[in-house]
C-alpha cells in the first residue's frame, strides 16, 4: 500500500514538473487534484471509514506541504484566463494576500505534520490543516460547473 | 382633436389607476394570517437561522461574528447593486421594533412594516414556503442576537428598477404566496428535506437560471446557470450527468457538512458561506436535504461560457 502511495505521489510530482514549464493552468490543476485526493483519504480516515495508517497520514501532510510550497508559483500574469480556469481575478489584484495564505498554510502543515502518529492527534491535525481550504477558495475561486 | 386628447387622457388615467391598483402591496395576502400561539422555540429558531443562511447576506462584512447582522454586503446583479439591510435587533436601525406579524409579512409577502415592496434579492420567493411557527421562532432567535447600530445605504439600481411600486406586478407574476405542502406519499425525511431546500434553504435562488425579469425559470429549476452576482457559473444540482448524477446521498450530506466534494475538493466562492451555515444543522436535516436533492427530476445543465 505504502509503495503504491509513494508511486502515485512521484507520478503526480513528475507530471506536475513537466506541466509547470509550459502550462501553469494545467500544472496547478494537477497539483490541486493531488491535494483533493489526499484530503479525501484523510477525511475517510478521520471519519473511520478506512483504518488509520500513520504512513498515509504522513504522506497526506507531505502532499500538502508540496502544494503550499509550489502552488503560488503557478499563477503567472499570463494565466488569468483559459483552460477552464476557475481562478478569480482577485489572485492578481491581491498578490500579497494570496501569497500570505499559502505561507500561513505551510505553517499549519508544519505543526500538523508532527501529529500524525495516532488517529486522535491526526483527527485534530487534519481538521486544523484543512480549515484553510474553504476560506481561500471563497475569496480566490469563482463558481464553476 | 379635443376628443382625441380627451380619449388619450382617459386611457392614461385608467392605465395609471390600474397600475396603482395592481401594484398595491395590499394585494399581497400572504403573511396576514394570525401568528401561532405559544412560546417560541429558540433552538428551532437557531436551526432556521442557519438553514436560511441569513448571515451570508446580513452579517456585517469584514468581521468574523456571524451573529452581528448589521448588513451592508453588496449583491451585484444585472439590475444594479443591492445592499443587504441591518436585520439585527437594533430598535432604530434594525428590526428590534418590529412585531412578529410584521416579520411574517416580510418573509412571506416581501412587504415591509411601512407597506413597501422589498426587492426579490431578499429571497421571499423561497421564504414564503416556511411555516408561520418556524418564522416566529426565527424572529425570536434573531432578537437574542447583538443589536448593531447603523443603517445601510440605499440600493443603487438603474431606472425603471428604482420604482419599488412596480414590484407589485412582478409579484403577481412570480410570487404565489403558498406555504410548503407536504407530499403524503413520500417519507417524513423526504418532506423535511424538500421543506428545507425549497423554503429556508432557498437553494434554487442561485442554482437556477433566471429570466429577463430576474425570476427563476421553473422548468430549469436547480439545473444551474450563470452566477447572478457576476463571474462564473453556478453548478447543476439535479441528478443529471451534467449535475450530481454520480453523487450519493452521503456525498451531498458530506458537502453540506464539511464542504468537501467526492474528489476531496473544498467548495469555494459563495458556497463556502453556505456550508458555514449548513454545517450547523442537525445531521438528520442535512441527510434529508440530500435525500430530496437526489430525488429531483434530472435536468440538463448548460455549460457556462469558457
Amino acid at each position: 500500500m505504502r509503495s503504491v502511495l509513494v508511486a502515485a505521489a512521484v507520478a503526480v510530482l513528475g507530471v506536475t514538473a513537466v506541466l509547470a514549464q509550459g502550462d501553469p493552468i494545467a500544472a496547478r490543476k494537477e497539483l490541486m487534484k493531488s491535494v483533493g485526493a489526499a484530503t479525501r483519504t484523510g477525511n475517510q480516515m478521520a471519519k473511520g471509514e478506512i483504518p488509520f495508517d500513520a504512513a498515509k497520514a504522513k504522506e497526506i501532510m507531505r502532499v500538502y506541504a508540496n502544494a503550499a510550497d509550489k502552488m503560488h508559483t503557478y499563477f503567472p500574469e499570463n494565466s488569468k484566463t483559459g483552460g477552464d480556469t476557475t481562478a478569480s481575478p482577485k489572485i492578481w489584484e491581491s498578490q500579497a494576500e494570496f501569497r500570505k495564505r499559502f505561507d500561513d498554510w505551510a505553517e499549519d502543515i508544519k505543526k500538523a505534520s508532527a501529529q500524525t502518529d495516532d488517529i486522535e492527534s491526526f483527527k485534530t491535525a487534519f481538521g486544523n490543516v484543512t480549515k484553510a481550504c474553504g476560506g481561500c477558495h471563497e475569496t480566490f475561486r469563482i463558481k464553476r460547473n | 382633436m379635443k376628443r382625441v386628447v380627451a380619449a388619450f387622457g382617459l386611457v392614461a388615467i385608467l392605465t395609471a389607476a390600474a397600475y396603482w391598483y395592481l401594484t398595491s402591496p395590499n394585494r399581497q395576502t400572504a403573511g396576514l394570517e394570525p401568528m401561532p400561539g405559544g412560546p417560541a422555540d429558540l433552538a428551532n429558531g437557531r436551526a432556521m437561522f442557519f438553514a436560511g443562511g441569513c448571515a451570508s447576506c446580513h452579517a456585517t462584512p469584514n468581521q468574523d461574528d456571524r451573529t452581528r447582522l448589521g448588513g451592508g454586503l453588496a449583491l451585484h446583479s444585472p439590475f444594479g447593486a443591492f445592499y443587504a439591510p441591518n436585520i439585527s435587533p437594533h430598535p432604530r436601525d434594525g428590526i428590534g421594533s418590529w412585531t412578529e406579524q410584521q416579520f411574517l409579512r416580510a418573509m412571506r409577502a416581501g412587504v415591509s412594516p411601512d407597506g413597501r415592496h422589498y426587492y426579490p434579492s431578499f429571497p421571499y420567493t423561497s421564504y414564503q414556503r416556511m411555516t408561520a411557527a418556524d418564522i416566529r421562532d426565527l424572529f425570536a432567535f434573531i432578537r437574542t442576537l447583538p443589536a448593531v447600530e447603523g443603517r445601510v445605504r440605499d440600493h443603487e439600481l438603474g431606472f425603471p428598477y428604482t420604482l419599488r411600486r412596480g414590484l407589485g406586478l412582478w409579484k403577481l407574476a412570480f410570487l404565489d404566496g403558498r406555504p410548503f405542502v407536504p407530499d403524503p406519499t413520500k417519507s417524513a425525511s423526504w418532506n423535511r428535506g424538500a421543506y428545507l431546500v425549497e423554503g429556508p434553504g432557498h437553494c434554487a435562488e442561485c442554482h437556477s437560471p433566471r429570466n429577463v425579469f430576474g425570476a427563476v425559470i421553473e422548468e430549469r429549476r436547480f439545473a444551474g446557470g450563470p452566477n447572478p452576482e457576476g463571474k462564473g457559473w453556478v453548478p447543476n444540482i439535479t441528478p443529471h450527468p451534467t449535475g450530481l448524477a454520480e453523487w450519493t446521498k452521503g456525498d451531498i450530506a458530506e458537502l453540506l457538512s464539511s464542504g468537501l466534494t467526492p474528489e476531496g475538493d473544498s467548495v469555494g466562492s459563495t458556497m463556502t458561506a453556505v456550508v458555514r451555515n449548513t454545517s450547523q444543522l442537525a445531521e438528520a436535516d442535512r441527510d434529508a436535504m440530500a435525500e430530496y436533492l437526489r430525488s429531483l427530476p434530472p435536468r440538463e445543465g448548460r455549460k457556462g461560457p469558457r
